[in-house]
């Protein structure tokens, strides 16, 4: 029985009041509802105050480089797909600096659940515009206000055939905990983009702006239908829905690979000896 | 039987056949107790332009290409570049239905190839069949071998295309076979019938990780290491190896260090610009104290530079490149056969100091087949150096990076029921958390991952010693060059010019003893493919020595011992004067 005392009580870095405390709770909150054992789950992240996360609960870690969370995520798996991989980064580690491997980590469709931190900020090296940032929002190194389209992560892992697409928000523990159970129940890649509020830096997208904004996805939306769910993805101003987007029953890479099907690759036999079976062709 | 050292130099459009033809003979030749060494120039194209595959035959073993061409089989008007190469006796083979080729130097056999094939019940295509036993027929080979082959390589599509092919062959080599007046060339014959490999250097490094139960590869194509991952792939199911092609270098390292972390023996490939992209990565492997193996497949650059053609440029920067300090170890293989051991040893030392090792070949290795009597298999013993779980359970509070006086921390995985294993890329206390303490942490960090040099200097091997025991001449060489300097060497002693080689195949960490040999020498020469001399530095570096004669080549082009040779004596005589 894992209980939330498994996963323990870290000092954190983050400011208080930060989104970030949301997306911690929920991630706990959903590791205890499906019985996950510490021991069997792998937190990964980048660089960035959100890639703080794996360091402030019980778990194996890989908190590895800027932008490179998914490629170290996408190893684990392959080599032990027992283990949970879960990636907890922000919106510039997944969407910029790691935005080719978010596109082709979509296409191989690996066993991962990304759950990306989306404040719309760089907040650890203090406040400029990230991938996702709104147009016209003014930073110091964007003082006349961005003027580069902003990224529609969702609108693009749709257009990917991403399997699993949801976005929550930080502020509703129950919905961001049951979109990561989800996800982690989803096989192949998911992605929870998380609408997070940032109390130091961005004055605009802050905690209000997001609670009216978001509203939840009805029973009656069908997140199969492809051109509805580009639809719904691009819907962002006075209302952003939240909840399962897209999905699709794509084989992940594991089912289409197939090596790892009886045992993960880490527990298969080596043998040196197997090889001078093939030295054959060499003569 | 005379010795037998013969170059036979096939030369035409990319296209053409001439890997076809120089495949045939090379592996016909090894099969027959002969020794191989065969080494392609290629541009970087898929068809036209012009490219040659030269094989060199001998009774002994061989290592590097020869200055001379004795057999030119010329397809296109280019081949004529290549007169230069020819000696009275050289014979070259063209058809002049094909393109007009002007030789003066030599015999020479105009031999309608296509017609041949034609007319024997094949198509043109076969006129490479004809070509290949046209080879034999003047050196008076055993044809059976030929038939053999062919027999092989297209039996299993169909027995037709096989019969017609050896009818073919049979035609070609009656077209040669003692009409050649005033042939010169030695008979070759039967030999002793020993069948021996034929490999090139990427199924070596294929080989050497497949023996090491490397179970996982991730990597970008980049000529010219493409031939490791492709081999492997054919392999997958065999050895249940997954090969990822992956979207670039930066995502090849950093899913192969996950999959290194997860519990696999991981690997990735390139040449030196993917490399470039890796070192970040590389970076990362030095920190989390991830073992990882690293080929590095070298080509001349800088940026894009000579994509098919060889160099050994990448020897410092696989040194020194990645941002701050961490221990690694640098690998050179000296041949073809080295390479395979190099790959084990890499994989070995990767896990048990935890940290990347990288593998430098190069275009000449990768893409050059030799002659090799058999692997021994038998001596691989892999050793992971992880805790069992056994050991785990009796530990009451797991550190994976527990400052230990070796450097090298216990080693668990991440699945295991008693201790949790965090890695970080941040500077981290010795349970792998991020920290900022900068009185004790930090410190003991640095000193302990960098403790780990001192283990590492002692599992470098001394370099190789050739020639005259106690000349007062040293020739200095790394990696690939080996062949042709260790060749050189027996023309220089032959001149009695007293000449010993130290030929190092291991390049870092260096070992200031391995250098003593310079104490007594008179004249050290360092020869390498490159400009500035990289390793001349590093020798200064490590002794304080400053090497100043140096043989450098840079052309994209592989040395041979006569050019050595040559050089060494006009440095030695500016020297003496």
């Amino acid at each position: 029985m894992t209980d939330l005392n498994a996963f323990g009580e870290f000092e954190t870095a983050w400011c208080p009041g930060c989104g970030n405390f949301g997306v911690l709770d929920a991630v706990k909150d959903a590791l205890v509802k499906l019985q996950l054992d510490p021991h069997n789950i792998v937190l990964v992240s980048g660089i960035g105050q959100a890639a703080k996360l794996p360091h402030y609960l019980h778990s194996n870690v890989f908190n590895g480089l800027h932008g490179r969370a998914i490629p170290a995520a996408t190893g684990i798996k392959i080599a032990n797909n027992k283990l949970v991989v879960i990636v907890t980064s922000g919106d510039g580690d997944i969407y910029g600096e790691g935005g080719n491997h978010f596109i082709h980590a979509i296409r191989r469709n690996i066993d991962i659940t990304v759950i990306v931190h989306n404040n719309q900020v760089y907040a650890l090296t203090k406040g400029q515009a990230s991938p996702t940032s709104d147009l016209g929002y003014v930073t110091k190194v964007q003082p006349q206000g961005v003027i580069d389209a902003p990224v529609h992560p969702l609108t693009l892992a749709i257009a990917l055939e991403a399997g699993f697409v949801a976005r929550s928000f930080a502020g509703d523990k129950e919905h961001l905990s049951s979109m990561i159970q989800e996800g982690i129940h989803h096989k192949g890649f998911a992605l929870i983009d998380t609408l997070q509020w940032c109390v130091t830096f961005n004055k605009k997208n802050n905690f209000v702006w997001y609670k009216q904004r978001s509203y939840k996805l009805g029973p009656e939306y069908d997140p199969y239908d492809k051109v509805k769910a580009f639809e719904k993805s691009l819907e962002w101003g006075d209302k952003i829905p939240i909840g399962i987007i897209y999905k699709n029953g794509r084989p992940s890479y594991e089912e289409a690979c197939g090596l790892m099907k009886d045992k993960p690759l880490v527990e298969q036999e080596i043998s040196p000896q197997r090889v001078k079976t093939i030295l054959k062709e060499f003569f | 039987m005379d010795a037998i050292d013969i170059t036979i130099k096939i030369a035409g459009e990319a296209g053409q056949g001439l890997q076809t033809i120089g495949q045939l003979l090379s592996k016909a030749f090894s099969r027959n107790g002969f020794y191989v060494f065969a080494n392609q120039v290629l541009q970087s194209r898929i068809r036209g332009g012009h490219n040659w595959f030269q094989v060199r035959v001998s009774d002994k073993k061989v290592l590097a290409p020869c200055d001379t061409t004795d057999i030119l089989i010329a397809l296109d008007k280019e081949s004529s570049y290549h007169k230069k190469e020819l000696t009275k006796n050289s014979i070259t083979i063209f058809d002049s239905t094909l393109a007009k080729i002007e030789i003066e130097k030599g015999l020479t056999l105009d031999i309608p190839l296509e017609k041949i094939a034609k007319d024997s019940g094949g198509n043109k295509l076969m006129g490479n069949t004809v070509a290949a036993a046209a080879v034999l027929g003047i050196l008076e080979y055993d044809i059976g071998v030929l038939f053999d082959l062919l027999r092989e390589s297209f039996g299993e599509k169909s027995e037709d295309v096989a019969k017609t092919n050896i009818k073919v062959a049979q035609a070609g080599y009656n077209f040669s076979y003692r009409k050649i007046q005033g042939n010169r060339l030695p008979v070759m014959g039967k030999n002793n019938g020993v069948r021996r490999m034929l490999l090139n250097g990427s199924e070596a490094v294929a080989l050497g990780a497949l023996s090491s139960g490397c179970k996982f590869i991730s990597a970008y194509p980049m000529s010219p290491s493409t031939g490791i991952m492709t081999y492997l792939a054919s392999k997958e199911k065999e050895f249940g190896i997954v090969v990822e092609q992956s979207e670039d270098e930066i995502a090849s390292i950093n899913i192969a260090l996950g999959a290194s972390f997860a519990g696999v023996r991981a690997m990735t490939a390139s040449s030196g610009g993917g490399f470039a992209l890796m070192v970040e990565g590389l970076s990362l492997a030095g920190m989390t104290e991830t073992p990882l193996v690293i080929i590095d497949a070298q080509r001349p650059g800088p940026a894009t530079g000579l994509p098919t053609r060889t160099a050994q440029e990448d020897l410092e920067y696989s040194i020194f490149s990645g941002h701050g300090e961490a221990p690694r170890a640098v690998l050179a293989p000296s041949t073809i056969e080295d390479v395979f051991y190099a790959t084990i040893k890499a994989f070995t030392l990767a896990d048990k100091y935890q940290i990347p090792v990288i593998v430098l070949s190069d275009q000449f290795l990768a893409d050059s087949l030799c002659t090799i009597d058999n692997f021994d298999i038998d001596s691989v013993k892999i050793e992971r150096y992880v805790l069992t779980d056994e050991a785990l359970k009796n530990i009451k509070e797991y550190k994976r990076y527990q400052i230990t006086k070796s450097g090298i921390s216990p080693r668990a995985l991440p699945g295991n029921p008693y201790g949790l294993v965090v890695a970080d890329s941040d500077e981290h206390d010795e349970k792998g958390h991020i920290t900022e303490d900068l009185d004790y942490t930090r410190p003991e960090m640095v000193r302990k991952r960098n403790r780990k040099n001192a283990g590492l200097l002692k599992e470098m091997s001394p370099p190789v010693r050739y020639g005259q025991k106690d000349a007062k001449n040293v020739l200095i060489g790394w990696g690939s060059t080996y062949g042709a300097l260790k060749e050189a060497v027996d023309i220089l002693n032959a001149e009695k010019e007293k000449v010993s080689l130290a030929h190092f195949n291991e390049v870092w960490p260096l070992n200031k003893k391995y250098f003593d040999f310079l104490d007594k020498a008179k004249f050290a020469c360092v020869a390498e493919n490159n400009f500035r001399g990289q390793f001349a530095h590093l020798i200064a570096a490590t002794t304080g020595k400053v090497i100043e004669h140096r043989i450098n080549k840079f052309n994209g082009l592989p040395f041979s011992a006569q050019e050595i040779a040559k050089e060494y004596k006009r440095l030695k005589k500016a020297k003496s004067s």
